[in-house]
């Protein structure tokens, strides 16, 4: 592969080093003289994609079907397969290939119609055995079966199929995206670092005329005291985050006897609490687990046709969002909202949750019975060193009575948020770019997910991910989310005359070639 | 499915008219008890059933679409409207003998009528489950809305 995938060759410069100047960091909007003038190497493709992952994916997988051909597109990011990222932090959360995602059947990243869908899949994959199970577990979810959600391996072998399907590779330029700016005259550049050695230049930059950023997650959320303890003792092995590696944890817990304390109550706390189970019950673990509640919900909460189930400290529902959020009544309901009206009606169908499951149920009731799990409600005030290399959380209920718990471990499964601040490309947009936030602190983007006032004459760009929560589409960072987003900015792109807009012709035929599995 | 009340009208012509009534246009030659009976008489007795279907099914959705409210998730799992045959094919079929699906007599025999719903029911669920986002991949975020 080409270091660039160059479709030409570059626009001549005209000297300069080929890296970013004060010149254009400081320049809001670049004229082609400017990058020129620095020696960067310009290529024409009218669209990029900034990311490399789920999202750049599930949009690049829809301007496929929709008929734009490869040498049209570039993918600008560092992973080699678009579930990298994705993949990593499901390791280190404790999903492992074979455990089961938050997702549901036909949320099918591969296939932009969502049928067929994961189940009707695996029941094909695992015949004649396992033919029985999902279907019928798909077809009564989640009345009689839980929600019937795939294995995170299904989903990456899927990816993998529809990479080579649509010529992924063919348009993944590695590296890492510095900066994103307008240009004079219209369209932007979005200014790219190679792999060191892979070009004549540090910089390359391709114009184009239409962006996408889907960078994922600006970075991990560490709880403050958390952080602050780290920091403070250098403490990086017994306090960890559920998203970062921390297997040694779990391995030194099946040795001896230990204390863990689990922070937070969504999926992610949900999931390190059975993987704790599972070690006591497989392992031979004797874990002891206090699971710390900052909000504790004992029972259904909300009016009658406003209520979410929730029960021993936890908040559950089948999905991040109720699923009406993807595509029927709250769906509606969000995009009727504006400002902090829509940002707390958000919040009230997301927020903290978790789905309920019977295996977990049941780990839940043993550890209850069996005294090994065990919960605490209140404000942590402060964690500290304490005896024999322990570290004490000292948490104040409501009622004023304070409780110190030592542990030899700390799990944060708090969540992964990040602000844009943090990330180099969207500050960027946020300085010189033109882009603002939403009330939720997020990317300011349309409903069509175009990122409000970064229009360029005829370009345009768009986001989608977790940069854009806030917006006027709640799920945004979840596969049917990201689906979504990309439907809607191939409509638009196909108003502006980029690409054929996939009405039923189109889409039958897309659906055919894919289940022929025919290259396009 | 997470249907809006539009969508739900909506898909439920849809699918009863398009699918219901291709299913209807083949069916009827194979249905038990017509045998001797001249395709054209079989029609005009199945459509009429068919339409009648269509007519107490929006009525039903107008009943499901309450119920949903007190539903969390604001769904309609497909369970559910796979379920939904039995309370609408015991309905239609008290309609039917009460002789007020006008032109059908209500001597329908019950093999004809049970054969005709429940195939009728089967595949246009089917339908919905998978091909109908096929042709209308932005149907199942708008709720069922075709238009």
């Amino acid at each position: 592969m080409a270091s660039v995938n160059p479709p030409g060759a570059p626009v001549a410069v005209t000297g300069g080093g080929g890296d970013l100047t004060d010149h254009l960091l400081n320049t809001s909007i670049w004229s082609d003289g400017d990058v020129a003038a620095a020696g960067i190497p310009i290529y024409d493709i009218p669209f990029v994609t900034v990311g490399g992952g789920m999202g750049s994916f599930a949009l690049v997988d829809t301007l496929k079907i929709a008929g734009v051909p490869s040498s049209q597109i570039r993918v600008l990011g560092q992973n080699t397969v678009p579930y990298q990222t994705y993949k990593y932090l499901c390791a280190n959360s404790q999903i492992g290939e074979d455990t089961r995602i938050r997702s549901d059947s036909s949320s099918v990243m591969d296939n932009i119609w969502g049928w067929p869908g994961y189940a009707v899949r695996e029941a094909f994959d695992t015949r004649p055995e396992g033919f029985v199970k999902p279907l019928w577990s798909v077809f009564s979810e989640p009345i009689v079966a839980d929600y019937w959600t795939p294995q995170a391996g299904q989903v990456f072998r899927s990816i993998d199929r529809e990479m080579a399907r649509i010529g992924w590779n063919e348009m993944l330029v590695p590296g890492l995206v510095r900066v994103i700016r307008r240009r004079y005259g219209g369209g932007y550049f979005v200014v790219h670092t190679p792999p060191p050695g892979t070009t004549a230049t540090r910089r390359v930059a391709f114009r184009c005329n239409y962006v996408h950023v889907g960078v994922g997650y600006p970075g991990l959320r560490f709880l403050a005291d958390l952080q602050e303890y780290r920091q403070k003792y250098n403490d990086y092995r017994h306090v960890v985050n559920a998203y970062e590696p921390h297997d040694h944890v779990y391995e030194e817990l099946t040795r001896h006897p230990a204390v863990v304390v689990v922070r937070g109550s969504g999926i992610v706390g949900s999931r390190i609490v059975e993987r704790l189970f599972v070690d006591r019950e497989k392992n031979g673990a004797q874990t002891v687990i206090w699971h710390l509640f900052r909000n504790y919900v004992s029972g259904p909460t909300g009016p009658p046709r406003f209520r979410r189930y929730g029960e021993h400290g936890f908040a559950y529902q089948g999905f991040n969002f109720c699923r009406a959020g993807w595509g029927g009544t709250v769906k509606s309901q969000i995009e009727k909202l504006e400002g902090p009206e829509r940002i707390a009606f958000i919040r009230s169908i997301g927020g903290t949750n978790t789905p309920w499951r019977k295996e977990w149920q049941e780990g839940l009731r043993k550890g209850r019975a069996g005294g090994y799990y065990r919960t605490h409600v209140g404000e942590v005030e402060e964690v500290y060193p304490g005896q024999n290399g322990m570290i004490v959380t000292r948490i104040r209920s409501s009622d004023g009575a304070l409780l110190e718990i030592p542990a030899n471990y700390i799990i944060d499964a708090t969540g992964l948020e990040g602000t844009t601040d943090d990330h180099r490309v969207l500050a960027d947009l946020l300085k010189h770019g033109g882009a603002g936030k939403n009330p939720n602190g997020r990317l300011d983007v349309e409903k069509n997910f175009e990122l409000r006032g970064t229009r360029s004459e005829t370009g345009r760009m768009f986001a989608s991910g977790s940069i854009t929560l806030g917006g006027y589409y709640a799920p945004v960072d979840s596969f049917l989310g990201l689906q979504y987003v990309a439907l809607q900015v191939a409509d638009e792109l196909a108003n502006l005359g980029f690409c054929k807009k996939i009405g039923p012709g189109k889409s039958v035929a897309g659906w055919w070639n894919w289940a022929r599995n025919k290259r396009i | 499915m997470t249907p809006t009340l539009a969508g739900r009208i909506q898909t439920r012509i849809f699918v009863t008219i398009v699918i219901g009534g291709l299913w209807t246009a083949l069916i009827s030659f194979v249905l038990p008890n017509t045998e001797g009976a001249a395709i054209g008489d079989v029609y005009k007795i199945t459509f009429r059933v068919l339409v009648a279907m269509l007519v107490l099914g929006l009525l039903w959705e107008l009943l499901y679409h309450g119920l949903m409210q007190y539903r969390w998730e604001k769904d309609w799992p497909s369970f559910f409207g796979f379920l939904t045959a039995i309370n609408e094919g015991l309905l239609l079929w008290i309609v039917i003998k009460a002789d007020a699906v006008p032109d059908v007599p209500k001597e329908l025999p019950g093999s004809t009528y049970l054969v005709h719903f429940v195939t009728v029911w089967i595949v246009t669920w089917l339908w919905l489950q998978g091909p109908m986002k096929i042709v209308a991949p932005r149907w199942r975020y708008r709720g069922g809305r075709l238009v």
